[in-house]
């Protein structure tokens, strides 16, 4: 039983990594139509700059807020390069945010070499009613609930959120009123670079990071995203913890090196259901 | 207040409106007619700054505002959300002002902007074009699609607008008896060019135009 606990804890720890690497994804699709598969590399970024700031000996929380700072400028410069020039269609965006990730890729191995690295997160473990659980998943989850809570606040009750929501809701209206779009969605690519290098500072004291990590954050993100129809958070929030439960479990009793199959199976389950039912990606309207 | 001269806005090869020349002076309210597909939508997002001209110039001389054909309105936000963001331009949050001039709107400000009916939505979609401060504004489709007793209050609000507070309206209609009962004078557009004008009692002795009311073309 206790295991069963200790998995299921871990499980939650990894899915709020997921998840918020997923709600950059639903943020920036929401408000630009665009499918990010960038949006992995921000994790990556942000874990091996908080690596290396932490080399040099600068403090944790320092390092850390840099790094998501780096990620969120990424996102940012993502951005610029999907959506920069108007009238480029969703579909072409998505080419170019692949484009950029193959570009990471030669960035972060000529500046971070070809190697996994780690960075020291929380110490110790707690027992939780008999389960021993890492304090660094604690933290994990503790700060995606934080930022959930912020991300609700801020697209419910700020004036600047709601001009996110409308862009999503009606870009042609939110044009009509004078919102400018393109700005909005730069704003969204860089939010959800700030999304996913949270993740990522978070994750890489748990397991090492390369540059080629974040085809597994991606697939597992794009998964939990997909459950919420690209366009929900809080239904993507229960599908990136549905998902980091079942990879635990299977890792836990015994299927270690089939997680990432578990993370696609259960993608195209979704994906299949989603689509008898209705469109699961659909486009925003233009 | 509003001076096109020659303007011409093409969608790729297709030219959807052909040296269109127009102007509605300071405190005007002036009827643009027509037929679907004769580019009068083309016209008010051109105004509104939503598309660029092949040629010719567009002189705007106020803060524009466009009150556009279908509402268009942000269906997943309040009412009050809705007509918060209306005042993006011009930094207005408070829908306070809007709510005098129409208190329903201040009833419905908590309910979710697509779930209202037509005529409250069209509230809504005129609400959130005030918010803007307009010194002109452009009406795409008032009466599309709603009662005519929401119709005619809804005219009644713009016919007081214009004329206590000096608001420019350049009104695109296709109903041309509603035109004529609040505008002086009117443009008639077709396949992209202006194809009659002048004061709205002389047009609706023409019978050209006369055959528009029936919904025929006009020839």
């Amino acid at each position: 039983m206790s295991a069963f606990l200790t998995y299921l804890l871990n499980g939650l720890a990894v899915g709020c990594a997921v998840a918020l690497i997923a709600s950059g994804l639903v943020v920036i699709h929401r408000v630009t139509g665009v499918v990010n598969f960038a949006q992995g590399t921000f994790a990556v970024v942000a874990g091996l700059c908080t690596s290396s700031l932490l080399g040099l000996g600068f403090p944790h929380g320092l390092s850390e807020l840099a790094a998501v700072l780096v990620a969120a400028l990424a996102g940012l410069l993502t951005g610029l390069a999907a959506i920069g020039r108007r009238g480029t269609t969703p579909l072409s965006s998505l080419i170019v945010t692949l484009g950029v990730g193959v570009l990471a890729y030669a960035v972060e191995i000529v500046l971070w070499g070809d190697q996994p690295r780690s960075a020291p997160g929380l110490a110790g473990s707690v027992t939780l009613a008999g389960a021993r659980v890492q304090t660094q998943h604690l933290l994990v989850i503790g700060v995606t609930a934080a930022a959930f809570a912020l991300l609700a606040l801020f697209f419910g009750r700020t004036y600047l959120g709601k001009a996110l929501t409308a862009c999503a809701s009606n870009p042609y209206a939110a044009r009509v009123v004078g919102i400018d779009t393109r700005l909005m969605g730069l704003l969204a690519f860089a939010l959800g670079g700030l999304l996913g290098g949270i993740a990522g500072v978070l994750v890489t004291p748990l397991r090492p990071i390369s540059f080629d990590t974040d085809v597994t954050l991606i697939v597992n993100a794009f998964a939990a995203a997909v459950f919420g129809a690209l366009t929900r958070p809080v239904i993507t929030l229960a599908g990136a913890l549905l998902l980091g439960v079942a990879e635990t479990m299977a890792a836990g009793y015994g299927y270690g090196s089939h997680q990432l199959e578990v993370a696609l199976g259960l993608m195209i389950v979704v994906m299949i259901v989603q689509a008898s039912r209705r469109s699961a990606i659909s486009q925003e309207q233009t | 207040m509003i001076d096109v001269k020659d303007l011409v806005v093409s969608y790729g090869t297709a030219t959807a409106l052909d040296h269109v020349t127009l102007t509605v002076g300071r405190g005007e309210m002036v009827a643009l007619l027509g037929p679907n597909g004769a580019g009068k939508s083309t016209l008010a997002n051109t105004l509104a700054g939503l598309l660029r001209p092949a040629a010719g110039t567009v002189g705007i001389g106020g803060r524009l505002a466009l009150i556009p054909e279908g509402r268009q309105l942000f269906p997943d936000l309040s009412v009050a959300d809705n007509l918060a963001l209306g005042g993006w331009r011009s930094g207005l949050r408070d829908p306070s002002s809007v709510y005098g001039l129409l208190p329903r709107l201040a009833e419905l400000a908590g309910r979710q902007a697509g779930v209202l009916s037509g005529g409250e939505q069209q509230m809504v979609a005129f609400g959130r074009a005030l918010m803007s401060r307009p010194e002109v504004l452009v009406v795409d489709e008032l009466s599309l699609g709603l009662a005519p007793n929401v119709t005619a209050d809804l005219a009644g609000h713009l016919a007081e607008l214009n004329r206590e507070q000096g608001l420019t309206v350049l009104l695109i209609e296709q109903n041309a008896r509603l035109a004529f009962d609040l505008c002086g004078r009117a443009y008639v557009l077709e396949s992209g060019r202006v194809v009659a004008e002048g004061e709205c009692a002389e047009l609706a002795g023409d019978p050209r135009v006369a055959s528009a009311y029936l919904g025929g073309a006009i020839t």
